[in-house]
């Protein structure tokens, strides 16, 4: 990612020491990951030790380290899609890609990832992808659904 | 600073406000055990193992005396059955994965911890953040610090720092009761420190 | 809009905003909240306009896209109003008709009606349908009525009323004296009276001061806040506005967790609104009152709905607890005077600023005051949100609102309070529901997420469930919670695999009281509630799992064994197809047999053998049955 951009990005939170969070799910939501060059340029500008760059861009879920594939698979386990069967999905999705949650195939194809709770417990299981919601998924539903992605 | 008057293990003892329960007790030379307390750095709070029961308003609890504040005729106890059952089990659960850490021995003699309570971890990290600590506010390198959280809290070197700081310094390494700092740090230094002829990016 | 200086010019605005709405024209309201767009409503909002559009009638109907309206199973969710006619799971295909013959020519059109799962009956009224007949929308009741994106919407229904009686009518120590009276009790989970937090804030030394609405809502099951933010931004605003002149507070911050995008768009959108209209700024309604917000992001950890660690988090730290005391309202953001309240919280203020105290006293039972939102979810026929008195039985919300267990199965236990919260079983359905009750009953109110399982849940899978999600969401600071955590889930985990050892049971109670004891923070303080309760009411349940390796609710993956039952099998060869490993032996005409050392136990054979035939059954804790004769599986005509 552009160093300029970056630049832009920390411009906009006005270059806030306590603005880190929102200024690295910024760079998150437009990259996909956080290089590690993003990372000191951002503990450079905001004047934050890197280690606390570091322990922040690591405690919080959102953020990746890794490149991230072009389709991010999210698999709901909020305790209303878990009690209707979401174990039983995530199971056939790691069959399918054979890749396990927090992980990216070796294509960059797909991410996976599992989340805790989207909100859409009528609708359960859930799997969001690429973030389109698919809802009352099953695990045969589940292999037709990633066969569709190129 | 305002005096105050509280009541340790039955004995009176002065304090002052904006004292922890732990300094007042170590004033009065009432010995309090703890794992992530250093005189040089800031309270954590993270190993428990200084809980002591308070009664203070009519509310009874236990409190971690290395964070809580005297409060006016606070009664203290710093030994009770539940107080040995809770330490001997804090100690049982780090032994999971120092099993051979003198400190942790020490003490789990005193409570009766039984080392093998629980199946081993292949960490021996017990997370008492003395080095992260020591390095952030005594030394102020911020070489070493946390990552991640809960069961996979981790302390991590910064090779870029750690590569031009530690080997002059060293000096958080005493502070490590299981010696897991140590092993890091020969990890950290073999695999990620920056090559001479190239500096990583 | 104009630039609103005084209350007077707030009216004059009201006033103009009435007498351009005509209350006899028709209107299409259409639910788009987060769960109805995942069933389509964008599409089906799309041949509304279009539909309108190509019939000529954009004038004459008032088509409203509004927030989330609760009722999140049957949707996408039409209202036609006046006639107040609800029409549930709206397909683009249904528009042209509820124009044409519903609109036009007053039709009802049946097949979009609410039908009784049991008695088949219809019901044509919104206010009728049982779901929410038996409801009491006080707070999330607006929803239906607004566009979240218009204030003027709100203003039209009355919003904005309680902010300049506030402001210029009460005093601050008035407002609080209010709020205590109302009993209005933290609705995030903790409990605490709200109004008592405002003094403690209130009366803090200091000139600068906070104030703060979570919308972290991290209970997996829970969404209460997110529809409300999404559906009605205006009332928490409001709501925040009155708090901060109450305390003296001049800077509010939204913490709005980053899973909730649409919340946080509309919520934008609203404050820019606020702002235009000069409800948000300096000398409010000519008040002398300053006041400006900002909304921060969360970043994906459950542990920031904790005060602490979400006050960790605006500062742009990791979310890791502080201990207390010092408390959030003596020394909270940056070391100043904090209040923070959880967004269903703030959003009843208004209420009790417009009615006074009665408004929530008058509801309730001795300790919990005013109405509740639950989120209605799991195995339950009316999956959706909910708002009731409390002191409402658990039966009458599960099975006059929710429409009882679908499947024909049988109740097992309801779970309230999220992971720190515990199980309800079914001799305790008549529990009267509030924050004492539930605490009692060895679970909490929490969040409101209410999650309802039946015959096939494992409640030893459920407590693993729980520990596992916390394990992930521990800030792992402290020993107790990190470490207790550890060994609780691997002993839970060992247990649903049916290695449970001698002394678990033990080790998982010790661990629950070191715990509860010694933990710095509500989430390790609870940690082991879902073991502890699940253990309490469901013994037996842990005792099979341990003793006998077996799972009577026949979940448990490796304590499992599919079999196919001959008499029922019609070797219609669709499990043979399916079988990930090729575990299945048979053909057209012969039974099919699985081979139990290659089974996976994935399940799949249980779910694509067609109902009609229903022949694959689990075991658990016995062996199957011995495969029969090669003979025997030949299906002739005559013996079938």
């Amino acid at each position: 990612m552009d160093i300029d951009r970056i630049d832009q990005i920390i411009e906009k939170h006005e270059g806030a020491a306590s603005s880190l969070i929102q200024v690295l799910l910024d760079i998150q939501s437009e990259n996909h990951w956080l290089p590690k060059a993003a990372l000191k340029q951002v503990s450079e500008k905001l004047q934050v030790p890197l280690l606390q760059v570091q322990h922040v861009a690591t405690f919080y879920k959102t953020f990746s380290l890794v490149p991230k594939g072009r389709h991010e698979v999210n698999i709901c386990m909020g305790t209303a899609c878990h009690v209707r069967g979401a174990g039983r999905v995530l199971d056939k999705v790691e069959e399918l890609t054979g890749i396990k949650p927090g992980e990216t195939d070796l294509d960059l194809k797909f991410s996976l990832e599992t989340v805790n709770c989207v909100g859409c417990c009528a609708l359960g299981p859930v799997m969001d992808i690429n973030g389109k919601t698919h809802g009352k998924i099953s695990p045969t539903k589940t292999e037709k659904l990633l066969k569709s992605y190129e | 600073m305002s005096e105050i008057l509280i009541q340790i293990d039955g004995k009176e003892v002065k304090a002052r406000e904006g004292m922890t329960v732990l300094e007042a007790a170590k004033g009065a030379g009432i010995f309090i055990p703890t794992l992530c307390h250093h005189e040089q750095l800031e309270p954590f709070g993270g190993c428990r193992i200084c809980i002591v029961e308070t009664e203070s308003g009519g509310k009874t609890m236990l409190a971690a005396s290395c964070v809580y504040p005297v409060e006016e005729n606070m009664v203290v106890n710093t030994r009770s059955e539940k107080i040995d059952r809770i330490r001997k089990s804090l100690l049982e659960l780090l032994m999971a994965h120092a099993p051979d850490s003198p400190q942790l021995n020490e003490l789990a003699e005193e409570y009766g911890a039984d080392r093998d309570r629980y199946e081993k971890e292949t960490s021996f990290c017990i997370h008492c953040g003395l080095c992260v600590r020591y390095c952030a506010e005594v030394e102020k390198k911020d070489a070493i610090g946390f990552v991640d959280r809960g069961v996979r809290k981790e302390i991590s070197f910064v090779p870029e720092i750690a590569s031009r700081e530690c080997n002059a310094c060293k000096r958080c390494f005493p502070l490590c009761p299981t010696s897991y700092l140590q092993a890091a740090f020969v990890l950290t230094e073999s695999f990620s420190f920056p090559s001479e002829s190239s500096e990583h990016k | 809009m104009p630039s609103i200086k005084s209350p007077d010019e707030l009216e004059a605005f009201r006033k103009n905003v009435l007498s351009n709405r005509d209350p006899s024209k028709p209107s299409i309201t259409l639910c788009s909240g987060t769960a109805c767009h995942a069933t389509g409503s964008k599409e089906v909002a799309a041949a509304f306009e279009q539909e309108l559009e190509q019939q000529g009638m954009k004038t004459d109907i008032n088509f409203r896209k509004t927030g989330c309206h609760g009722f999140c199973e049957k949707g996408p969710i039409v209202i036609i109003d006046p006639e107040e006619i609800c029409y549930l799971q709206v397909t683009p295909k249904d528009v042209p008709d509820i124009i044409g013959q519903t609109i036009k020519e007053k039709k009802v059109l049946d097949h979009l009606l609410y039908t009784d799962a049991i008695t088949g009956e219809k019901t044509a009224l919104e206010s009728e349908i049982p779901f929410y007949k038996h409801q009491q929308r006080n707070v999330f009741g607006p929803n239906r009525r607004i566009d979240p994106r218009s204030i003027e919407d709100y203003i039209a229904i009355g919003g904005f009323q309680a902010l300049p009686k506030a402001l210029l009518e009460m005093a601050p120590d008035e407002i609080i004296a209010e709020v205590k009276a109302a009993n209005l009790r933290g609705r995030g989970g903790g409990g605490f009276p709200a109004g008592q937090k405002w003094e403690f804030a209130r009366n803090a030394p200091g000139e600068q001061k906070y104030v703060v609405v979570n919308c972290d809502e991290g209970d997996p099951g829970a969404y209460m806040d997110r529809s409300l933010m999404e559906g009605n931004p205006f009332v928490v605003l409001e709501g925040l506005l009155i708090g901060a002149y109450a305390i003296g507070a001049s800077e509010g911050y939204f913490y709005v967790r980053q899973e909730y995008p649409l919340a946080r768009k509309n919520l934008d959108i609203a404050i820019g609104q606020v702002e235009e209209l000069g409800l948000l700024g300096k000398n409010i309604l000519g008040s002398g009152f300053d006041f400006n917000v900002h909304v921060h992001r969360g970043a994906g950890a459950f542990v920031c709905g904790e005060e602490t660690a979400l006050l960790m988090s605006l500062e742009g730290r990791a979310g890791e607890p502080k201990s207390r005391p010092p408390y959030p309202a003596i020394k909270g953001l940056w070391g100043k005077p904090t209040n923070i309240n959880n967004v269903e919280t703030w959003a009843n203020v208004p209420l009790i600023i417009n009615e006074g105290a009665g408004a929530l006293t008058s509801i309730g039972t001795e300790n919990s005051k005013g109405t509740k939102i639950f989120s209605l979810v799991g195995k339950i026929n009316n999956t959706g949100l909910v708002e009731v008195p409390m002191g409402i039985t658990l039966e009458d919300i599960i099975y006059k609102i929710g429409g009882g267990i679908p499947g024909g199965k049988k109740f097992k236990a309801v779970q309230t309070g999220g992971p720190s919260g515990g199980c309800i079983p079914e001799n305790m359905l008549d529990l009267k529901v509030g924050f004492d009750e539930l605490s009692k009953a060895g679970s909490m109110m929490g969040s409101g997420g209410m999650i309802v399982m039946d015959e096939d849940t494992c409640m030893v899978d459920i407590a693993r469930y729980f520990i596992d999600f916390l394990t992930d969401e521990s800030c792992g600071k402290c020993v107790p919670c990190r470490e207790g955590l550890r060994q609780m889930h691997k002993i839970l985990t060992r247990i649903t695999e049916g290695n449970g050892k001698e002394g678990d049971i033990e080790r998982l109670q010790e661990i629950a009281e070191t715990a509860r004891e010694a933990s710095l923070c509500a989430l390790g303080k609870t940690s082991a509630n879902p073991f502890l309760s699940t253990f309490h009411y469901f013994k037996d349940e842990y005792e099979a799992h341990i003793k006998e390796k077996r799972c009577p609710a026949l979940s448990c993956k490796e304590l499992i064994s599919f079999y196919i039952d001959p008499d029922k099998c019609a070797a219609c060869m669709i499990c043979i197809k399916k079988c990930p490993v090729d575990a299945i032996d048979g053909a057209k005409k012969k039974i099919h047999i699985i081979d139990q050392a290659e089974c996976t136990n994935c399940g799949t054979c249980f779910d694509v053998c067609p109902s009609k035939f229903d022949a694959v059954v689990k075991f658990s804790g016995v062996p199957v049955p011995p495969p029969i004769s090669e003979e025997a599986r030949m299906i002739s005509k005559k013996s079938k």
